[in-house]
């Protein structure tokens, strides 16, 4: 799915934990998550720090989204 | 000896009909061979013979594809070849994809070997390559001369039933087939060889090729995120309530798009989980750990990005085969950039 997103030319950020998956099937940005039962944020923290590291990660998406890649990169939060 | 008959399918460029501009003519059937089929009888020899070339325009057979095989089936079933060909169609995507289709359909129909041969970046060898052997040729008719040679020896073995090679050895597209054979050395050996030549910096040949996976380049970074409309895509299986489209647990065959308007969070009341590859637990109490609905709110209130779709992508990840996931992908992602999103996060479990 990445793929085809990437293909009709808009930007996607493939924000996922197994990071060597994404790079096998062929995503461009990718953002590592925390973890696959929960990819955004942290439910053993608070609900506020949850919240802000979820922040934290979509901000991260956000620079990989207006920085320009010539190959697969890893933007870690 | 009566001769092994042999029907040919060439497009409307090789049929010598027209380029582009006759790309919409229908199906025709001519006497013997024609175009490349006459090189083609010649490198089969006597023992063969093209009964028929079969033409039809690349356009036609791609917005008529159901129609175009019903009457090529037509043709070929009267005609009773013991095998048939098609191509080369070089690197044309759309003669590529006709090749393969019909290749198929007279496997499927008449059961007799077929063939085709096409460059590996044409869609139709992705397509096709698993149901038949397509010889590789090199992306321009320039290779003609030498993709013929390569398909009349593979033709002869296929209708003599001969065992077919690997890949290498007859110059086909490989198919992910694995296939059992007795080796002169026994393992342990063969797994130090690579090893050592691993070693000495020498290109060991793997006896276990992983599949080549195809690469998009990326696409432009986005101007000013600011004004940007932002859309989420999840396979961590997030939908409503109660999963109204009904998307499988694993293994899914279908995607869903579901609404946001009007809510500022993802609430567990809302929405919940179906997948069956991870432990929801965490996700059922608060499905934003998947789609960053609360945080992407804030971030539009506060002017850093400029608005978000209302609504978002799902399916299930875990079993889907990618060959469904690409298909969900071509399927939605033009709705996107119909719809004016400039930038898409997706999420994995």
């Amino acid at each position: 799915m990445v793929k085809e997103i990437d293909r009709v030319g808009i930007p996607v950020v493939h924000m996922c934990t197994v990071v060597p998956i994404s790079l096998t099937i062929g995503a461009n940005r990718i953002v590592p998550a925390t973890a696959i039962p929960y990819p955004l944020g942290d439910p053993h923290l608070s609900a506020d720090e949850d919240k802000a590291l979820r922040r934290k990660m979509v901000e991260k998406a956000l620079v990989a989204l207006q920085t320009e890649v010539s190959e697969q990169t890893v933007f870690e939060v | 000896m009566s001769k092994i008959k042999v029907v040919h399918y060439i497009n409307n460029f090789f049929a010598g009909i027209g380029g582009e501009e006759m790309a919409h003519v229908g199906v025709e059937r001519r006497v013997g061979p024609a175009g490349p089929g006459l090189g083609l009888a010649a490198a089969l020899g006597d023992e063969f013979e093209i009964v028929s070339t079969l033409v039809c325009g690349d356009n036609y057979f791609g917005e008529h594809t159901a129609d175009a095989v019903a009457e090529l089936l037509g043709y070929i079933r009267a005609d009773q070849p013991q095998l048939f060909i098609a191509g080369p169609a070089f690197n044309a995507g759309r003669y590529g994809f006709a090749c393969g289709t019909i290749c198929k359909a007279v496997a499927d129909d008449l059961a007799i070997p077929v063939l085709t041969a096409m460059y590996p970046e044409n869609p139709g060898a992705d397509a096709f390559k698993k149901h038949m052997i397509i010889i590789e040729t090199r992306n321009s008719a320039a290779d003609m001369r030498a993709a013929i040679p390569k398909m009349a020896a593979c033709a002869k073995k296929l209708a003599h039933g001969e065992e077919i090679g690997s890949p290498q050895e007859e110059g086909y597209i490989e198919r992910g087939i694995r296939v059992n054979y007795f080796a002169e050395k026994r393992g342990s050996e063969r797994a130090v060889e690579l090893l050592v030549q691993k070693m000495r910096g020498e290109q060991p040949v793997s006896e276990y090729p992983l599949p080549v996976i195809d690469r998009v380049e990326a696409a432009p970074a986005v101007k000013d995120i600011r004004k940007c409309k932002i859309a989420v895509v999840t396979s961590g299986g997030i939908v409503p309530t109660g999963n109204p489209d009904r998307i499988e647990s694993s293994s899914a065959s279908k995607y869903g798009k579901y609404s946001l308007e009007g809510m500022e969070r993802m609430d567990k009341k809302d929405f919940l989980s179906i997948h069956g590859g991870y432990d929801r637990t965490f996700i059922l109490e608060n499905p934003n750990l998947v789609i960053p609905l609360d945080v992407l709110r804030d971030l539009v209130k506060e002017g850093e990005i400029g608005e978000i779709a209302e609504y978002f992508i799902t399916t299930t990840g875990t079993g889907t085969s990618t060959g469904n996931a690409k298909k969900f992908g071509e399927d939605f992602a033009p709705k996107l950039k119909a719809d004016g999103v400039d930038a898409v996060l997706l999420t994995s479990t």
